[in-house]
């Protein structure tokens, strides 16, 4: 399948901070769910940033396949302007692309009750708690009806429950419009339950170390937890990642 | 209980220092014209209540036209250098000149620029220049103070100069704004008093020009009396700029 986006070979240097990243080389297809994971400092938030084509690599080939406006990126945090209400963040991209402003809240208030913050149009990001927040989000990230859905560890701040509802939330909604989805994160659980491909990163700077398969057609139902397949491509992931670790770059 | 000793604190340290000036005053017969006892002061301000009223009202106007000239042009200026980071650097350096030069020291020529029959006009270009800078440095800071991840997400959606500017980059600069304008009327204040100072008899007949009156005939405690008035002026203008940052804080924060 053509990919929307292949790293080549890249390399990224930082003037005074050395190589943070490969070389690398990494494709994702249309409609795929690909998980980075990799120990602190293995540059997959940098992996992230040359994916969303916010830098470019130093060395090395980066060929993306999207046009503006379709691809969005999730942070750590919601990074919601606090000024702004729930309705106008989501609104924001959309407005920022030409769209006219009675238009661009309509489908922001249809974004956010997909979310299912229905009741929460008004309300400013400080009235919000963390796991709505990071639902406003994601609103606003799927607002623009995005090809490629980058998620830089969305869920590290928030609380077990949350995180698990939130990665069901997250699978839903690529099941409605399907964008290809990289996510980065630490959790080896959450790789194995919400990605088809677990790509493992070496410490910094970080290569691949390894690929894991996963098992189960998507979105996968809660019990998969339970099962066998996830325990095994757990295990794979947590393995590959020691390995990983070990690497001397 | 602590929080009406908290209020009442400051009244009773007034109240004492009052009471030590006026028991060494009458105590030591000071001459009025060196020091009145503050009830000769108080005396002052009662007689003298409709003038100073009008004096502080021309001083407090002239500050809060500089006030909204300043923040006009302080934040014009910091836009149009935010959307060029060369025109920042050829800016700050003389910002910093102007900022560091004493008043006093440019008003001759302000007056002399300003018309030598229009000295009102002199008084409010001082208080303008004096004011602008708090502003200014404020929104500078501000305008570079956006959360980083909003600005990459600027960047991912390829958002104009003008967007950026307009949508990210002002209202992130509204704390220091905020912050910027509360400084920046207290020294419109400070900036119109030292004009009118600098103007002389000829200028707005505000608080600093019945200091000027008062002394030039000796009547020091009608001169106290207008410095009363403009510090009463101060703190009532600071703690309604207080009120005004705290509820736009608020009001930005979402709660």
């Amino acid at each position: 399948m053509a990919s929307i986006v292949a790293l080549e070979q890249v390399e990224v240097d930082y003037p005074g901070r050395g190589r943070a990243l490969g070389p690398f080389s990494f494709s994702v297809a249309p409609a795929e769910i690909v998980a980075l994971v990799g120990p602190s400092g293995s540059g997959k938030s940098t992996a992230l940033r040359l994916l969303a084509g916010l830098e470019a690599p130093t060395r090395g080939s980066l060929e993306r396949d999207l046009g503006r406006g379709e691809t969005s990126v999730v942070f750590q945090a919601p990074t919601l302007a606090p000024w702004l209400s729930a309705q106008a963040n989501v609104a924001l991209p959309l407005e920022l692309s030409g769209m006219p402003k009675a238009e661009a809240l309509a489908q922001a208030g249809a974004a956010l009750d997909r979310v299912g913050l229905s009741n929460a149009w008004a309300a400013r990001p400080a009235q919000l708690s963390g796991g709505m927040a990071m639902r406003v989000s994601l609103a606003r990230a799927l607002a623009t009806g995005p090809k490629l859905l980058l998620l830089d560890e969305p869920f590290a701040a928030l609380d077990e429950i949350t995180r698990r509802t939130l990665a069901d939330d997250v699978l839903t909604l690529w099941s409605q419009s399907r964008p290809a989805i990289v996510f980065v994160t630490h959790s080896v659980e959450e790789a194995a339950y919400m990605a088809a491909r677990v790509v493992v990163l070496t410490k910094g700077p970080g290569r691949v170390a390894g690929e894991i398969e996963i098992p189960g057609d998507l979105p996968r139902p809660k019990a998969f937890r339970a099962t066998a397949g996830f325990r095994q491509a757990a295990e794979d992931i947590s393995s590959c990642l020691a390995q990983g670790a070990e690497v001397v770059s | 209980m602590r929080q009406i000793l908290n209020t009442l604190a400051p009244l009773l340290l007034l109240g004492f220092l009052l009471s030590i000036w006026e028991i060494t005053c009458r105590a030591l017969g000071v001459p009025a014209y060196f020091l009145p006892p503050p009830s000769a002061v108080a005396l002052a301000v009662a007689q003298d209540a409709p003038s100073l009223i009008t004096a502080a009202w021309n001083t407090l106007s002239v500050a809060l036209l500089a006030l909204l000239l300043a923040s006009l042009c302080a934040q014009a200026v910091a836009i149009i250098i935010a959307l060029s980071p060369l025109l920042e650097r050829a800016v700050r350096p003389l910002a910093s000149v102007l900022q560091v030069t004493p008043v006093v020291a440019i008003a001759p020529l302000v007056l002399i620029w300003a018309g030598i029959d229009h000295p009102e006009r002199a008084v409010i270009a001082l208080a303008v220049l004096v004011a602008f800078f708090p502003i200014f440095s404020g929104a500078v800071t501000g305008l570079h103070a956006a959360d980083p991840d909003l600005e990459r997400l600027f960047d991912l959606y390829q958002a104009s100069r003008i967007q950026r500017v307009l949508r990210l980059q002002l209202p992130s600069a509204v704390p220091f704004l905020l912050e910027g304008h509360k400084v920046g009327a207290g020294l419109a204040i400070i900036g119109a008093v030292v004009a009118e100072f600098a103007a002389g008899s000829g200028g707005i007949r505000g608080l600093a020009w019945r200091i000027l009156d008062a002394g030039n005939k000796l009547q020091t405690a009608r001169m106290l009396a207008a410095l009363v008035v403009l510090g009463v002026m101060g703190v009532v203008l600071h703690a309604i700029l207080n009120r005004i940052e705290q509820f736009g804080l608020r009001w930005w924060r979402g709660r």
